[in-house]
């Protein structure tokens, strides 16, 4: 049961004011740009610690999706609730509090290129004032996580094109948060660059079992994500035996501003739809 | 189809005005509001304020000194070029002193926060901004346009003394005037309305190149083609509005004080 919930007032976080409520959820949510309608009548849910990924092919309107989910676009009708939250009623100022509980990793990684990497990072707790050790322990932590901590001090400009992807994954996840929103974190980059990334996202889902919606349109990092599990001992990505599939990863479809799709990795694979046999071929 | 163009130009100068209007206010109610971006708005203060200095000052020095150039030759024909200081500090004070800083501050700013900030906008770091809980209006705006109004006050003040020293200059070293007679007519003609005009101007300049410039900058659309036309629309409307602006102000002043 989802609440148009009052205003993010209490000290709990938002993601814990509904707990029983799902992580997002869409209700018959449309919008349009210059009078052409991007994205009709969209419902689905996103159960808390499932892991949702978004196919579509480019131009298809994930992106706006996913922005409408964190609510930096309103739809032009139906609701959009994130934890319990009606995000697309919510004024601005009640979604910046509600937003400490969603991280977002964009597309082209969307650094502030003045700021060092540490700066970009704990651009979150520099702002909630953290006193500055505090501050360098987590970045320091966050970055461990990507991989990257000898890189602390530089700027944005100075990395390369996965580095930035990996330093927007660590500003993303630096204050533990309940839902994370992955626009095309693999978008533009080499197929070995891309495992890397896709193989910290999986790490992130196993390790903090956090819920998660992602969108892209390549398949083949899709299907990484959602045949291969981190393992915590040997600390490496392995794929999942007897080709199981990861029970907390779906999948939604898009294709024409539509949902053309909505359910499990096994169900997608197997469908008998005429387009979403051609867009897996 | 003619019509159709003309509605849908329309419709877009209206939106364009509502947006505009619903950043100052906002950025104007931001100022009240926690939190309270302090050290920003000292960052902006010394970008905008110290970091045109220098342009000011040598515009304010050749327009006094141009000023009395031009003008001694006039009055000495009517035998009154013993007023060149009166007129040059009537001048500088009430128009040139507060547009020409007005105009130069938005060239070099205006542009700079238009670009600055569609850069932002293109590389979806407003958007980051805003998803890591801060609000881009009071973070970037607010700072900006409280920056420009202070420091352009100040600016116009410095102006309108360099206008009035590089008047002298040139009234005593190249047209051999007096200077007690230059500066002692400079300070009797001067009354309270003139100084008031004078300060008045640059208050409302400064907001109309911060919000102008940040306008443009936080609707930038269309990568870096669409920084570039943003960063030019911002000069010329905040250019064309401060000498729209000075003459609204200046016709209601004069009805007010009758001079």
């Amino acid at each position: 049961m989802t609440a148009a919930g009052p205003a993010v007032e209490t000290d709990i976080p938002g993601s814990q004011v509904y707990p029983d409520a799902p992580a997002v959820r869409f209700e018959d949510v449309s919008i349009e740009f210059d009078g052409k309608e991007v994205l009709e009548h969209i419902s689905f849910e996103v159960k808390r610690g499932e892991n949702r990924i978004l196919l579509g092919p480019a131009g298809v309107g994930k992106s706006v999706l996913l922005k409408m989910a964190d609510g930096l676009l309103k739809p032009d009708s139906g609701r959009i609730f994130v934890f319990g939250f009606e995000v697309s009623a919510m004024p601005e100022d009640e979604l910046f509090r509600l937003r400490e509980s969603i991280g977002m990793v964009f597309q082209e990684s969307a650094l502030f290129d003045s700021l060092t990497v540490r700066d970009n990072v704990g651009y979150r707790l520099i702002q909630e004032h953290v006193p500055d050790d505090e501050i360098d322990e987590r970045v320091r932590e966050a970055l461990r996580f990507v991989e990257l901590e000898h890189t602390m001090e530089k700027f944005p400009a100075e990395l390369s094109g996965g580095m930035r992807r990996r330093v927007a994954i660590a500003r993303a996840i630096i204050t533990k948060p309940a839902l994370i929103l992955y626009d095309s974190p693999t978008g533009g980059l080499d197929p070995i660059t891309s495992t890397t990334i896709v193989d910290l996202i999986i790490k992130q889902r196993d390790v903090y079992k956090t819920s998660s919606l992602l969108v892209t349109h390549r398949l083949q990092d899709a299907f990484l994500l959602a045949t291969h599990r981190f393992n915590q001992q040997s600390g490496e990505v392995d794929p999942l035996p007897d080709k199981q599939n990861d029970p907390s990863t779906s999948f939604l479809v898009l294709h024409q501003g539509k949902l053309a799709f909505d359910g499990s990795t096994h169900d997608l694979v197997h469908s008998d739809d005429a387009f979403l046999k051609q867009y897996l071929a | 189809m003619a019509l159709t163009t003309v509605d849908a130009a329309a419709k877009r100068g209206v939106s364009a005005v509502q947006q505009y209007s619903l950043l100052s206010a906002r950025a104007i109610v931001n100022l009240f509001r926690r939190p309270f971006y302090g050290a920003d708005i000292i960052t902006q203060a010394d970008l905008i304020g110290i970091g045109s200095l220098p342009i000011v000052i040598l515009t304010g020095f050749f327009t006094g000194g141009v000023l009395a150039l031009q003008s001694a030759s006039t009055l000495a024909q009517f035998g009154a070029a013993a007023i060149t200081g009166q007129l040059v500090s009537f001048s500088m004070i009430k128009e040139l002193g507060p547009v020409l800083t007005s105009l130069m501050v938005s060239g070099r700013n205006a542009s700079g926060m238009a670009s600055e900030l569609g850069s932002m906008m293109v590389t979806e770091q407003i958007d980051a901004m805003r998803a890591l809980g801060t609000d881009p209006v009071k973070k970037l705006v607010m700072p900006r346009i409280t920056a420009t109004v202070i420091m352009l006050f100040f600016l116009t003040i410095i102006s309108d003394l360099v206008g009035i020293l590089g008047g002298a200059g040139v009234a005593v070293f190249m047209l051999g005037q007096d200077a007690s007679q230059y500066f002692h007519t400079t300070y009797q003609s001067l009354q309270y309305p003139d100084i008031l005009q004078g300060l008045v101007k640059p208050l409302f300049f400064g907001f109309i190149i911060s919000t102008i410039g940040c306008y443009y900058g936080m609707s930038t659309r269309g990568g870096t083609q669409g920084v570039g036309r943003s960063t030019t629309q911002a000069v010329v409307v905040s250019s064309v509005l401060i000498i729209f602006m000075d003459f609204v102000i200046s016709r209601f002043l004069i009805g007010i004080f009758g001079r």
